[in-house]
Formats: structure tokens, sequence, C-alpha cells
């Protein structure tokens, strides 16, 4: 009962479909459930608003343009015209993690990005992505990167092993953002969701009050947490891309 | 914290890697293809849209110059119509008042000529009439009759005298 009203029973991997694959398990998941509907559900917002592909475009084909010229400047604008091939992915990226935010809005739902091991493979994916690109464009010239320019020698000696660091926590920082944004977002509005049956008719309204615009800041983290996650990615990529520093 | 238990592990990124692999194919063959058409097309149809209506104006400033052009020379040959008119008026004008003033030139010396005429035979009468009551006087101052010849040789005499 206890563990039934906790604020982090939310989170928890229940098996809808057992499933075990040579020692494999690849159990059929609420996770597994709702990221089939993120996939589903972006599939059919990009195509089903764009199937009158009018010249003058009404409100759902207005979102579905928006969200790809987004995408398509944020690349152009930090990644150059060398990241229209990575275009796709980052779009892909962007879509997938901004769906699963904005699914576990609703209630009753589960979200798919507060589980740390599923932003961290995404955010694996891209750093392990980046640096291969990284290191097929510019062979050992890419450890350069690690090597500021225009610091005295001595100081490299200090300098190198933190940029060295700083490079490999990329794909934790970038992992951790999310999922901590998004486990404190629902935790806390569980909590006060607590607050409100506990306090009862009188006193539950404050903390109802507080749910509600607690709702509305979730809303604007599901954006900027997707936002955040595609434009580090490009940044990344235009690392790899251009060794700059 | 249940996210951490590493048996929930595998069926999450297994099934991660599968709706993100499909997603990515998903967007790259569909999705995005679809919306940069739609988003070129438009591209294209305002680019050509923008050059007709370029291409128009241009039409309509050249017909505007043409316009102008029309009007002005139009003005200019009212104008030459109008000064061609007025000096042809002016000359009409010339000719018909000289032949006006010829005509009553004309008739002013006819009714000269006329008055002296009247006047020379009035003068001519005047001598008769002197002679006629210049006998007659004599006649009854004297009460002789005195003869036609001396009469006018009085008379001749005296208007000479007077002259």
């Amino acid at each position: 009962m206890a563990s039934e009203h906790s604020p982090l029973a939310q989170f928890e991997i229940k098996r809808l479909v057992e499933w075990n694959v040579g020692g494999l398990d690849v159990s059929f998941t609420n996770a597994s459930l709702f990221m089939v509907i993120a996939i589903a559900a972006i599939t059919l917002f990009l195509t089903w608003s764009m199937r009158g592909r009018a010249l003058v475009p009404g409100r759902m084909q207005s979102m579905a343009e928006i969200s790809y010229e987004f995408i398509a400047n944020m690349v152009k604008d930090n990644v150059g015209s060398e990241g229209r091939k990575y275009f796709p992915f980052i779009f892909t990226l962007f879509m997938f993690v901004l769906f699963c935010n904005l699914l576990g809005m609703i209630p009753y739902t589960f979200t798919v990005t507060s589980q740390i091991i599923v932003t961290f493979a995404l955010a694996a994916l891209v750093f392990v992505g980046v640096t291969l690109i990284g290191i097929f464009k510019h062979g050992f010239k890419f450890l350069t990167f690690f090597v500021p320019s225009g610091v005295p020698a001595v100081l490299l000696v200090i300098l190198v092993p933190i940029e060295v660091i700083s490079y490999f926590v990329r794909p934790i920082s970038l992992s951790v953002r999310l999922f901590a944004n998004m486990l404190a977002g629902h935790t806390l509005l569980k909590v006060f969701g607590g607050f409100v049956v506990s306090l009862g008719i009188f006193l539950g309204w404050l903390p109802l009050g507080f749910i509600v615009v607690l709702t509305g800041l979730e809303f604007l983290v599901a954006f900027l947490q997707a936002y955040v996650f595609a434009i580090l990615s490009c940044l990344y990529l235009n690392d790899a891309l251009h060794l700059h520093h | 914290m249940p996210q951490l238990n590493i048996a929930d592990f595998p069926p999450q990124l297994v099934w991660l890697a599968i709706s993100f692999v499909v997603l990515y194919f998903l967007m790259a063959k569909v999705a995005i293809p679809g919306i940069s058409d739609v988003l070129e097309n438009r591209q294209n149809r305002i680019s050509s849209d923008l050059e007709e209506a370029k291409r128009l104006s241009e039409e309509a400033d050249k017909a505007k110059a043409d316009y102008e052009e029309a009007l002005a020379e139009a003005r200019s040959k009212a104008h030459g119509i109008v000064s061609e008119l007025k000096a042809s008026m002016t000359k009409e004008q010339d000719a018909s008042k000289a032949e006006l003033d010829a005509k009553l030139a004309k008739k002013a010396k006819a009714a000269e000529t006329s008055i002296r005429e009247a006047k020379e035979t009035a003068l001519s009468h005047v001598r008769e009439i002197a002679g006629d009551t210049a006998k007659s006087a004599v006649a009854k101052l004297v009460a002789i009759d005195v003869s036609e010849k001396d009469v006018e040789a009085a008379v001749a005499s005296s208007m000479k005298g007077d002259a």
C-alpha cells in the first residue's frame, strides 16, 4: 500500500508481456508501450498533418512545418551546411524526447525520459556517434581537440586532462540533465498530489493551485529539455566536425 | 529509486533501440521528405509569384510611361491646333477689318464728294438767287428793269469783292 502511493511508484517498470530471447530479457514493459506510442504519435502527427500538402498551411500543418524548420535552423545555425546529413538524426532525437516528455504529462501515463537508462542510452548514442564522426573525419588530428590553442605549454599539463574529463563527462551531463528534470517534476507533482488528498477539502486547495502552476512549468520543461538535448547534440556534432576551440 | 533496478535495463534498451531505429527510418524516409517537399514547393511558388509580380509591375510602369508620352504628345498637338486656329482667326479678322476699313473709306469719300457737289450746287444757286433778288430789289427801288447781263456782272463783281 505504501509503495503504491510512493511518489516514485510512477517510475516502476511493469512487464506487460514477459519475453525472453536467448537469456536476454526483452519483455514488453510499460516503458516499451510508451516508446511505441510516442513513435506512433510522432509519425501520425507528421504525416496526417501534412496529408493536404497545402500551399497555405492549416494549424496542424503549421505545427509540423514549424517542428521541421525549428530543427533545420538549429542544425544549420549550430553545425553549418555539413550538418545537413545529420538532420534526420537530430530531428528524430528531438521529436522522440519531446513526445516522450509530453506524453508523460498526461495523467496515468509513463514518462520514458524519466528513466536514466533511456536518457543515458540516447546520450551515449550521441556521444559515441559524434566521437566516431570526429575520428573518421580528422583521424589523429581529432586528438588536437583536447589541446586548447594559444596556451603556454606549462598550462597544458593542467588543461589537457580537464578537456579530456569534460569531454567524457558529456554523455553523463546530457543524460542526467534530462532524467533529473523529468524525475524532479513528476515527483513533485505526485508529492503535492498527495498533499491535496491528505489536507482535505479545506486546505487541499493550496497544493492543488501549486500543482496547476507546476503543470504549466512542466510543459515548459518538457519542451525546453527536448530543445536542450537536441541543441547540445548539435554543438557536440559541430565540435567533432570542425574541431573548434 | 526504481530507475536504478539493473534487471529492468535490458528490456528498456532493447525496446529503445527498436523504437528509435524505427522512428529514424520513418522520419528519414517518410516524414522529412514529405515536409521538405511541401516547403520546397511553397518556396518555388513564392519565388515564381514574386517574379511574376515583378514582371507585371514592370509592364505597368511601361504602360504608364507610354500613356504619359501619349498624353504629352496629345497636349502638344492640341497646343499646335489652338495656336494655328488663333493665327488663322487673327488673319481672317485682320482681312475683314481691312475690307471694312476700305469700304468705309470709300463710303466716306463718296459722301464727301456728294457733299461737295451739293455745296457747289447750292453755291451756284446762291448766285442765281442773289441775282434775282438784286434785280427785283433794284426794280422795286428805282423802277427800272435791269438786264440779266448787268445783274450777273454786278453780282459777280460784288462776290469777287467779298472774296
